[in-house]
């Protein structure tokens, strides 16, 4: 009964969205009542989708194995929190979560939307219908998440053990927060346009989707980038893997965005240009969705090929991102001029910020696409890796880096006061730094060596902003954007660290041993079995000494009976200087077992640095829809 | 300098095409030494792989292979793609999902005599996902 209710609630769902779509194509006449239908009828499909999600979640909750999908990729005996995340640990319940997210966003629109006019909010929410009408259809039709299965088999095939895992289960729903966010900045944007009304209005109230989006990628992308860290037990923490390249475009394009959106905003300038990357940001989320649940990527993640799936999105695709940009490049002539600037000043900076982001998203849009084109064109199978991202992505990164010792200093407009002061305490910083490095250890990489200049550097030069000013009246959004720049020097200083000072040892050694890496003697004393809910392991028992300082790591190789498989769980001692990094390899017929290990100093900054940049970024937003509210009441009672 | 409103339209349409075009070339550049074939036993076996430059050799481990040398930590075994196979050596913990008889895909070096010498070993992340090129071959069999 849940399933065939859930299934309606979908079928209903997507009817309001074509009605939507049909009362805002309509919207005429009497536009006050006419804004109101559409208004209802966006709450009633977000609604309903929810309905629809929630019938898939007690599935999943109650084993019900009589559904294809549960009993795909559930079982009985697996923890709760587990069968609560299995709902989407899967294609076509993370597609509904997709749709379930855009539906509520559209509804959240249509509930709290004050700053655009009627017509204009109507095109917007006919064009988040129209988003939603198609991944609609393509759950209906190619992937119905409540398809019955019968015979109903008495247990499931389980959910694949290294999806188990209390990071899994908080991160996907993140990155499609995030995702999905976006397609309100995208329908706003497509409304302004159709409505030839392209103004700061349309940025404020973009803004708040943007910054919320962007926050939820950024956290997204960091737990992602932990999550792989420590449980695919490789030590590194980020791979270039087209999965995670699907989340950092969007986040790219997010981050241009969020950007460019404050110059609409406050100056009325960069208009075209805002509108651009919005339409790019949300169809970066698409290009993503695409990657991962098509199936054509010669990737780890990958999952089970369906070439029907894969083209009907890919058609998807294609329809939105095209017939986006036709209307972007049949509308710019009317989107008015932006505000004039100097190119030394704030706005130049930022263009300067746009245009780099722009070429990272080019350099990783390209280098992970490229395969792909290659292999339809020419049958060629060619996969690009690290080396091609590092070597092209890395120094444009940099130099970004260095545009944020400079940009946040500048004022609006123009700028002729003298620069040197203002730049002076992040450009000492750096260049100390830089020599220090080269004094204290001459034979690192370049890369990593101005990464710790420029991050040593960004750390000043981020809190510049605040200099001059009174704490208690600087505005939220200040703070906010010196919260997420310092994130940015942390997280660079991290990987900087971690990239130059990283010590690895792989050793074969039998109870009793000691090996040592880094500043780090490590005793392995034995190995004993060890059990879980569902799962069954070997732990070792390794006594890891410095100095004084003993700490006991237990790393594990677990079985899980269902389906059978076997998993390295690494074994993780954090220190405020960084972290030890243990896995526990197979044992050979000699009774020595493998062992591998790291050492990495100041690891830990990199994942800090993240949540810093997304605190920054809650910071604003909190602000800046307080200060809205405050300034709605003020009017309000101006009229009265 | 002020940048006019009617010229400053025109400069920043001419940066982006300029980002873009430097985006372009720059990933063309980079991806002209960088970018690491993807072959198959078949491949190596016809002669099509170059040696010694990166590449990833994606394929099944043949059951039976995996043999162990007395250091312990490196491996031997055979990636085949039902029509050849190719030798691989790995100096390393082996993840999660690698054993005989599944997916793998092994990045590294082929050497001149046609043994393979993988830095990294990547092994499918699904119970049923394969290579796409296995994929392709099992769906034209």
């Amino acid at each position: 009964m849940i399933a065939e209710a859930g299934l309606a609630a979908l079928w209903l769902a997507a009817a309001l969205a074509a009605l939507q779509l049909a009362l805002a194509c309509g919207l005429g006449g009497e536009q006050g009542r006419q804004i109101s239908t559409v208004r209802a009828v966006a709450i009633g499909q977000g609604l309903l989708t929810a309905i629809a999600f929630a019938a898939l979640i007690a599935l999943f909750l109650r084993s019900d194995m009589s559904v294809l999908l549960v009993a795909e990729n559930s079982h009985s005996q697996k923890p709760w929190i587990y069968k609560f995340a299995g709902a989407w640990g899967n294609h076509e319940g993370s597609m509904l979560l997709w749709v379930t997210v855009l539906a509520i966003a559209g509804a959240v629109v249509a509930l709290f939307e004050r700053r655009l006019d009627d017509r204009t909010l109507g095109a917007s929410l006919g064009a988040q219908a129209a988003l939603a009408l198609g991944f609609f259809a393509f759950l209906l039709i190619a992937s119905n998440p409540f398809e019955r299965l019968n015979p109903a088999p008495l247990d499931g095939r389980g959910l694949n053990p290294l999806l188990q895992d209390p990071g899994l289960a908080f991160h996907p729903p993140t990155l499609y927060l995030g995702y999905v966010g976006l397609s309100v900045a995208f329908s706003i944007a497509v409304g302004g346009l159709i409505r030839r009304e392209v103004s700061p209005a349309i940025a404020r109230a973009m803004r708040p989707w943007v910054l919320a989006a962007w926050i939820m990628l950024t956290l997204g992308i960091t737990a992602g980038s932990y999550w792989a860290y420590y449980e695919l037990g490789w030590g590194g923490w980020w791979f270039w893997d087209p999965v995670e390249n699907a989340s950092l475009m969007p986040w790219l394009a997010a981050t241009a965005l969020l950007h460019s959106v404050n110059v609409l905003a406050a100056r009325g300038g960069l208009r075209a240009w805002t509108m651009m990357l919005a339409l790019i940001a949300f169809s970066m989320s698409m290009v993503g969705t695409f990657l991962v649940r098509s199936g054509i990527l010669t990737s780890v993640h990958a999952f089970a090929v369906d070439p029907t799936r894969g083209s009907f999105i890919l058609a998807l695709l294609t329809l939105y991102i095209g017939g986006a940009l036709t209307l972007l490049a049949v509308r710019i002539s009317h989107v008015k001029e932006g505000a004039p600037f100097e190119i030394v000043s704030r706005e130049g900076g930022l263009v300067l910020n746009n245009l780099l982001l722009s070429v990272i998203l080019g350099v990783v849009f390209v280098g992970t696409l490229y395969p792909l084109a290659a292999e339809a064109v020419s049958g060629e199978k060619l996969s690009v890796g690290p080396p091609y991202f590092n070597s092209v992505a890395s120094p444009i990164a940099l130099t970004l880096g260095a545009l944020l010792l400079i940009g946040p200093q500048l004022r609006w407009r123009r700028d002729s006061a003298p620069l040197l002061p203002r730049l002076a305490p992040g450009l000492l910083a750096a260049v100390v730094a830089l020599v220090a490095t080269i004094i204290l250890w001459p034979s690192i990489d370049i890369l990593p060596r101005l990464g710790l200049a420029l991050g040593a550097g960004l750390v000043p030069a981020s809190v510049m902003p605040l200099f001059g000013r009174s704490l208690r009246r600087t505005p939220f959004a200040v703070w906010g954007m010196v919260l997420a720049h310092l994130g940015v020097a942390v997280a660079i200083l991290g990987m900087a660290s971690d990239t130059a000072f990283t010590r690895e040892k792989l050793a074969a050694a039998r109870p009793g041993e000691t090996v040592s890496v880094g500043p780090w003697l490590i005793e392995f004393r034995q190995v004993m079995p060890a059990a879980g809910p569902n799962w069954t392991a070997l732990q070792a028992e390794l006594r890891a000494s410095r100095g004084s300082g003993v700490t006991v790591l237990k790393p594990q190789s677990r079985f899980f009976p269902d389906p059978p498989t076997t998993t390295n769980e690494a074994a993780i001692d954090t220190s405020w200087n960084g972290q030890l990094y243990a896995v526990l390899g197979e044992r050979d017929d000699q009774g020595r077992w493998q062992l591998r290990l790291w050492w990495k100093p100041f690891v830990t900054l990199i994942w800090l640095g993240g949540i810093l940049i997304a605190l920054g970024g809650a910071l604003a937003l909190v602000g800046r829809l307080f200060r809205e509210r405050q300034q709605r009441r003020r009017l309000e009672e101006a009229f009265e | 300098m002020i940048v006019r409103p009617k010229h400053q339209r025109l400069v920043l349409i001419i940066l982006a095409v300029i980002a873009l075009l430097g985006a372009v070339l720059l990933a063309m550049w980079g991806l002209q030494d960088r970018a690491a074939y993807f072959v198959t036993p078949s491949d190596i076996a016809a002669g099509k792989a170059t040696p010694d430059k990166a590449i990833r050799l994606g394929g099944m481990v043949v059951k039976g292979s995996l043999k162990r040398d007395p250091d312990g930590l490196t491996i031997r075994f055979a990636v085949s793609d039902t029509k050849a196979e190719t030798p691989v050596v790995y100096r390393g913990i082996t993840p999660d999902l690698f054993r005989e008889g599944s997916g793998v895909v092994a990045e590294g070096r082929l050497e001149a005599n046609g043994l393979f010498v993988a830095d990294n070993i990547l092994a499918k992340h699904d119970e049923r996902y394969m290579p796409p090129q296995m994929a392709d071959e099992a769906a034209t069999k």
